[in-house]
């Protein structure tokens, strides 16, 4: 009798698993019952006869954020894969017994290694998952996390606060907390947190700057995951905050044009020497904005003027680079206006479109060279541009030009269109006198 | 009667006028522009034989730029040459045998993936099919 | 027009012609027919003027289809080919459209002047219902041809129209999904709209237009009262042929001159390529001849007595068009003493209520 309901329980629980995956899905009808796979139907069978499942089942005492699907579920190590035990006995004297080698729940500082014993393990992964790394344990013990749990600090993160620890999923799974869209969310949960961060004297908006930057956009409203989130910059298992000698090198690894022209200055050098944060001096960090031309010059909101002074060697060039600059914005604006002219005057405009294209290349390269700091390297490119605008310019003008063409090809069917008529009347007015 | 007649003349004479210039731009109407086609589905992009291996050209698609590849084995590959970051220019590098965008220094394998710097997607692949020596790029079939 | 003046080459041509086809007497046929001058002759020009368009339409529209592509991925670009890569395809296109809205008003023009005249009396019923159909042909070549383009503001006028057409009781739904091809309006739309437009309404709008020419022939103009009442020897006559046919072309001379005008300084604008999921942008308009309709059946409260007001309006549309259709007929049941009063009337109502309704339609 007992068997069979609680058979008829995970038949429940698989549907409403099952049932709630499938909810987003408008499509699919809800009564519309999805043949199992083999897989699955063996897992069905495997889980029929896992006495922990089952009584942590029926006694509504599953752990929290249970999830069916969790990556050791998929491969059947279920609950005394991890814990121990004897998942076959139904008698919980017996099956979570320390002869049946139960372990139990591990304490905060004990996850690292409870997960370890397996993830760490060449030999045992390689049954599961041959490709993936076995050193996160070994890196985390690296990272500022590790560091901290070791010298006796419960509170940092280990293991499961990131992963959880029975909804596991791997990062490719959009439901994964690890998950490239769902990181900055994750690592937010607790880094965002002012309770819980109180104590650790580091702040606690970087989400909300994040979310703001231009790196932030593109990941989450944009869902671009090849924008980086925050372990793109800080390293996951081994998370440490980038060093001065490191922040310029992480953000180079996308940004390699810039990284080249930084590293080539004697700004560089002078960088390090004065201990200033190369790239996150004048970018900041987790609220990066999009640039802007502004950035650059002897403005208020010229970067350049945090340090140098009015006259100096650097506000003059960049004075230089940004009067280079604005040259090439302000011819580039106008031969799009001008394009814009042609295109709603129903005129072809294709041509101009491939010069102004270089010239916005050669505007996006006059850009990334004013990591040179050398008004001598960005000039070239900036006339480049405005030399190519210009001749979009001319070829639009000459295009708006045709228009007189056709205005005095119109005059010309207007003559012969007058003659005509003036003709005709004449030849009415004498046939009808006659 | 030398009245009509000179009416008649400029009556013949306007409306041989008007003829032309109705038939002029008939005319110039029918005769097939350069570009063959509205909304170019593939373009020619010259002889097989004259493309060197590992070289690569940039073709007008209509008002979008295509980088045609050579590779070393000799494959055509055509590939969106706009690149995915901030739509410069891509071209090809023979040292590297990658696509190299110049702006800031992303990098695409000869299938247009992207496989270093800022680029955040792959290039799109255009159809590219060699017809008696003549190279035709075309869109790719939906 | 130099009939007086054969050379002998033309005379021995015109003889072949006459023994094959009996031409002579189509000509003395046009010769003898007689149009009446008098203070209201103007509005005899508005039929012949509209038929010039009709014939410029024909032109351009043949010289638009050899680039033309009627589909939903090519047939914006095709228009913006034909008005930048084609020589002259501007102006074509440019003629295409300009001829097309004029050909409309002056259609509209010469109904109300025959309406006006009480020209539609016996034995002109046919020639009148003949020329009603072609004024609705004519819009439908309207309706269809705005579409072709496939620009944003066509797609979703298209789209409003079809609609308003599934509002037609009974018969609207399925009207709906014929014109649409489809639920919506898409790329099978633009198919259909651009078969209707080329093949289905020029084979009517032929046949109808060729009756229509035949019953004024054969009626001969019809005379304003005050010209019928006078005795024969104080009516001002002129031949149909040529001295009529001379100042029609005169007249079309001029009208061609304003459009080639319009085309040059106005050329018709390309818009914005339709995007079936943009939301719909502001200010979709029909074109000018449906506003009319369009703002009355805004008006109309989405509810007069259980009956939906769009549908009321479309079936007020439709019996009115029927009613105005069939004008010969119940004019006659009028006295005559109050038939001139009473039609005057009827027209003035409609005229005012037209332009007044578009007025209306463009200010909102």
């Amino acid at each position: 009798m007992k068997a069979l309901r609680i058979s008829t329980m995970i038949t429940l629980a698989l549907a409403l698993v099952s049932g709630a995956a499938l909810a987003d899905g408008t499509s699919v009808s809800a009564n519309e019952e999805v043949a199992p796979s083999d897989a699955e139907v063996a897992r069905r069978a495997f889980l029929e006869n896992d006495q922990c499942y089952q009584c942590h089942l029926e006694d509504e005492n599953l752990p929290e954020h249970f999830f069916i699907d969790d990556i050791h579920m998929q491969a059947n190590l279920s609950c005394a894969g991890c814990h121990g035990g004897d998942p076959a006995s139904d008698d919980d004297e017996e099956s979570m017994s320390e002869e049946a080698g139960f372990l139990g729940v591990p304490s905060r500082s004990e996850v690292p290694e409870f997960c370890g014993r397996c993830h760490s393990d060449i030999e045992f992964m390689r049954r599961y998952q041959p490709r993936i790394p076995t050193d996160q344990v070994n890196r985390y013990s690296t990272s500022l996390h590790g560091q901290l749990l070791s010298s006796g600090d419960d509170n940092v993160a280990n293991c499961t606060s990131c992963h959880t620890a029975h909804g596991v999923l791997p990062a490719s799974d959009a439901r994964s907390s690890v998950h490239p869209l769902n990181v900055p969310s994750t690592c937010n949960s607790c880094h965002g947190d002012t309770d819980h961060m109180a104590g650790y004297d580091i702040p606690t908006d970087q989400y909300e700057q994040y979310a703001k930057s231009v790196h932030g956009v593109a990941l989450l409203e944009k869902e671009d995951t090849g924008a980086p989130a925050c372990n793109d910059c800080h390293g996951n298992h081994g998370a440490l905050p980038p060093g001065i000698s490191s922040v310029t090198q992480v953000c180079g690894h996308c940004h390699v044009n810039n990284l080249q022209f930084f590293e080539a200055t004697p700004m560089a050098r002078a960088f390090e020497d004065s201990e200033l944060h190369g790239c996150e001096e004048c970018h900041g960090n987790h609220g990066v904005a999009r640039t802007s031309d502004e950035m650059v010059g002897t403005g208020d909101a010229s970067v350049c003027m945090d340090c140098h002074d009015d006259g100096d060697d650097g506000s003059d060039a960049a004075g230089r680079i940004r009067a280079q600059l604005d040259s090439l914005t302000e011819v580039y604006g106008i031969a799009l206006e001008r394009q814009e002219e042609v295109n709603t005057k129903g005129m072809d405009d294709v041509d101009i479109g491939f010069i102004l294209q270089e010239a916005h290349q050669s505007l996006i390269q006059a850009r990334t060279l004013v990591h040179t700091f050398d008004p001598e390297r960005v000039g070239p490119r900036t006339r480049e541009g405005v030399e190519k605008s210009k001749s979009a310019i001319e070829i639009a003008e000459s295009t708006i030009q045709e228009y007189s063409f056709r205005r005095r090809g119109f005059g010309m069917g207007t003559l012969f269109i007058t003659i005509l008529v003036i003709a005709l009347f004449f030849r009415i007015r004498q046939m009808e006198s006659s | 009667m030398d009245r009509r007649k000179f009416t008649n003349m400029v009556l013949a004479g306007g409306l041989l006028g008007w003829i032309g210039s109705v038939l002029y731009p008939i005319v110039c109407y029918l005769t097939p522009p350069k570009v063959a086609e509205a909304n170019v589905g593939s373009v020619k992009a010259g002889t097989a034989s004259d493309f060197r291996p590992n070289t690569a050209q940039i073709v007008k698609f209509g008002r979008k730029p295509v980088i045609l590849i050579r590779t070393e084995g000799g494959d055509f590959r055509a590939l969106n040459a706009t690149c995915t970051h901030l739509d410069c220019i891509v071209q090809y590098r023979t040292d590297l045998k990658q696509i190299w965008c110049a702006c800031h220094n992303g990098l695409y394998d000869t299938r247009g993936r992207n496989i270093s710097g800022p680029p955040p997607r792959p290039l799109d692949e255009y159809v590219v099919k060699v017809v008696n020596d003549e190279i035709l790029v075309s869109r790719p079939a939906v | 027009m130099s009939m007086s003046s054969h050379d002998s080459i033309g005379q021995r041509l015109f003889g072949w012609v006459d023994e094959r086809f009996r031409i002579a007497p189509l000509i003395e046929f046009l010769r003898h027919k007689k149009v009446p001058m008098h203070r209201h002759t103007v509005w005899y020009y508005m039929g012949g003027v509209a038929l010039f368009l009709f014939i410029v339409q024909v032109i351009t529209g043949i010289l638009l289809i050899l680039y033309y592509k009627g589909d939903e991925a090519t047939a914006f670009e095709s228009v913006r080919f034909i008005t930048t890569k084609v020589k002259f395809g501007w102006l074509i296109r440019s003629l295409h459209s300009w001829s097309a809205n004029f050909m409309v008003f002056f259609v509209f023009v010469h109904m109300f002047s025959t309406f006006f005249a009480r020209a539609f009396r016996k034995p002109r019923e046919l020639t009148w219902m003949t020329g009603f159909l072609l004024l609705a042909l004519a819009m439908g070549f309207g309706f269809t041809g705005y579409l072709l383009p496939w620009n944003e503001l066509a797609y979703f006028a298209t789209k409003v129209g079809t609609d308003i057409t599934g509002a037609v009781p009974l018969i609207g739904n399925m009207a709906k999904l014929v014109l649409r091809g489809g639920e919506d309006v898409t790329g099978a739309t633009l198919s259909r709209f651009y078969a209707i437009h080329i093949a289905i309404l020029p084979a009517l709008f032929s046949v109808l237009l060729g009756l229509h020419l035949i019953f004024v022939q054969r009626l001969g103009m019809h005379e304003p009262s005050f010209v019928e009442k006078l005795p024969p020897e104080r009516k001002k006559m002129i031949p149909f042929f040529p001295n009529f046919l001379l100042r029609d072309m005169l007249l079309w001379l001029i009208v061609l001159n304003i459009l080639l005008y319009l085309s040059v300084y106005f050329p018709w604008e390309i818009g914005e390529k339709a995007d079936m999921f943009a939301s719909a942008p502001e200010g979709i308009r029909p074109e000018w001849y449906f506003m009319f309709m369009f703002q009355t059946l805004k008006l109309i409260p989405a509810h007069v007595l259980l009956i939906e007001g769009e549908v009321l309006g479309i079936v007020g549309f439709g019996l009115v068009g029927v009613a105005w259709m069939f004008v010969p007929f119940w004019e006659k049941a009028i006295p005559s003493a109050k038939s001139r009063r009473t039609i005057l009337v009827i027209g003035i109502i409609s005229v005012t209520f037209i332009i007044g309704m578009t007025i209306w339609g463009y200010l909102v």
